[in-house]
């Protein structure tokens, strides 16, 4: 399976792949712990922190457009075919998804910034959003031990972590109507929580997207808008 | 489906002891582009070479199973008549020295004996010239020795030469591995066009130009046919560990 079976030779190109696929790497885990301090930053309504994520961003952009070069690099030089290919395809896209992330992550850190006076933090514990920063983290975590193995079955398991924030995201609407009614003075702090749980969603969004990657790069399937079903079923299995 | 137009089946070749090609079955379809691919040694020539029977012409070449032009057997054919229905062209541009542009491109029918009158012979010279894209170059310098033109030219005055016979299949053997980008795409578009009316068979060590030119792609491999599929297939997810190596340089 792709990189891993390039261990008898490596060729300059190999070398130029796992180069990419550390810097990669190093932006995921940027990435993540942009979203964590987000996470951090809200629940203890820390500026200084939220300050900092917003700050990073563009550390994020910054791989972004090293990365699209390198494979831009790559493509010219060595043209790639097959399974180099699709992991450079896929690398590209995977970029993609991780800068959108991080933008996640700093829209979630400004909203942090400017939190109104009196924010109740109890609307994490009623509105879910608190497991959805789990969830959601814990997804891109995942799926980055599923690039850096290129273990296929682990970005499966990703897809069915989704339905949790799918669920909460569905019901946001009406646990935070329900609690607009009972507290009609803290319509901003529900409204805020609102737009977080609807970021959130979209890390979960996210990280299926990048594990369809790795899936299509490995295994040459593309699993996209393909049901959840299909997405589960392994290789052997179809 | 369309019957194939050459069809190798279970198709052995040996010189002498050294058996080269290994029960090959392919079958190659009307107007189709086929790239032939493998590393050095592993029958690719010899199994274009068998094409057209020039692989015989090595001391002890036998050849075994059945290989069929338009269902007919290749090997029970007249090898002249053979070779009217199966055009080639090699890796270095050869035109004959000593006749003009306008004699190489009809070189086929002087050397066969056949005659043909004045007119039929200036419409076959254009004709073939213009398939082979050399016409507004050379349709001033007809008469001139085909040795004074450049290494692009002279390949494409071959492929002229074995255009002029009508061929059923053109074989090319790494027909632009001796010429400049300029002169190979030009041939590659050259290919491009022709196959419209010509089936192709190119063996080519460029892999770039394979995934460019062909719809086809087979890889051989110590004499056998590791893969034949579509070039996108080949390119993009190929079924075999031994192909997915030598396109992405991974073998040996």
């Amino acid at each position: 399976m792709a990189l891993k079976s390039w261990k008898k030779k490596q060729t300059p190109l190999d070398k130029e792949m796992l180069h990419l696929k550390s810097e990669l790497i190093k932006m995921w885990e940027l990435v993540l712990s942009q979203l964590r301090k987000a996470e951090e930053a809200l629940t203890k309504k820390d500026k200084d922190l939220a300050r900092e994520v917003v700050s990073t961003e563009k550390r994020v952009n910054g791989y972004e457009l090293k990365i699209d070069s390198d494979c831009e690099d790559i493509l010219a030089l060595f043209a790639p075919v097959a399974v180099d290919l699709r992991f450079l395809l896929a690398v590209l896209k995977i970029n993609m998804n991780l800068e959108r992330t991080g933008d996640i992550a700093e829209g979630i850190a400004k909203f942090v910034i400017g939190l109104p006076e009196g924010f109740d933090i109890q609307l994490l514990e009623i509105t879910r959003a608190n497991e959805m920063f789990k969830q959601g983290n814990e997804m891109i975590s995942e799926v980055m031990e599923a690039f850096e193995k290129e273990d296929t079955l682990l970005a499966r398991k990703v897809f069915k972590k989704d339905d949790l924030l799918d669920d909460i995201n569905k019901n946001a609407a009406t646990v935070i109507a329900e609690y607009i009614s009972k507290n009609p003075s803290k319509i901003e702090s529900a409204l805020y929580i609102l737009s977080s749980i609807r970021k959130l969603e979209r890390v979960g969004d996210q990280a299926k997207n990048m594990a369809e990657e790795i899936i299509f790069y490995s295994e040459a399937k593309v699993l996209k808008h393909k049901s959840k079903s299909k997405k589960n079923k392994n290789e052997d299995e179809e | 489906m369309e019957s194939a137009i050459l069809k190798a089946t279970n198709f052995n070749a040996s010189f002498g002891e050294n058996h080269i090609l290994k029960n090959i079955n392919l079958e190659v379809h009307k107007n189709n582009v086929w790239a032939i691919m493998g590393p050095s040694g592993c029958g690719k020539t010899t199994f274009i070479r068998c094409v057209n029977r020039m692989h015989e012409l090595a001391p002890n070449a036998t050849a075994e199973g059945s290989l069929k032009l338009k269902g007919e057997e290749i090997y029970e054919m007249n090898p002249v008549m053979l070779r009217r229905k199966v055009g080639m062209v090699f890796q270095r541009p050869n035109p004959f020295p000593t006749m003009s542009i306008y004699d190489n491109v009809i070189a086929g029918y002087i050397l066969n004996g056949i005659k043909l009158s004045k007119m039929e012979k200036d419409n076959i010279v254009e004709t073939s010239l213009k398939q082979a894209a050399l016409w507004r170059e050379v349709r001033s310098t007809l008469y001139k020795k085909g040795g004074f033109l450049s290494g692009g030219q002279q390949q494409r005055l071959c492929i002229a030469r074995a255009l002029a016979m009508s061929p059923e299949i053109l074989l090319l053997d790494e027909a632009t591995s001796a010429l400049d980008p300029i002169s190979t795409s030009m041939i590659e578009e050259l290919i491009h066009q022709l196959k419209s009316e010509y089936t192709i068979l190119m063996v080519t060590h460029n892999m770039q130009q394979a995934a460019r030119v062909s719809d086809k792609t087979a890889f051989f491999y110590l004499g056998e046919l590791i893969e034949a599929n579509n070039t996108k297939t080949i390119f993009t997810n190929p079924k075999h560990e031994k192909t997915q190596e030598y396109i992405t340089g991974h073998f040996g």
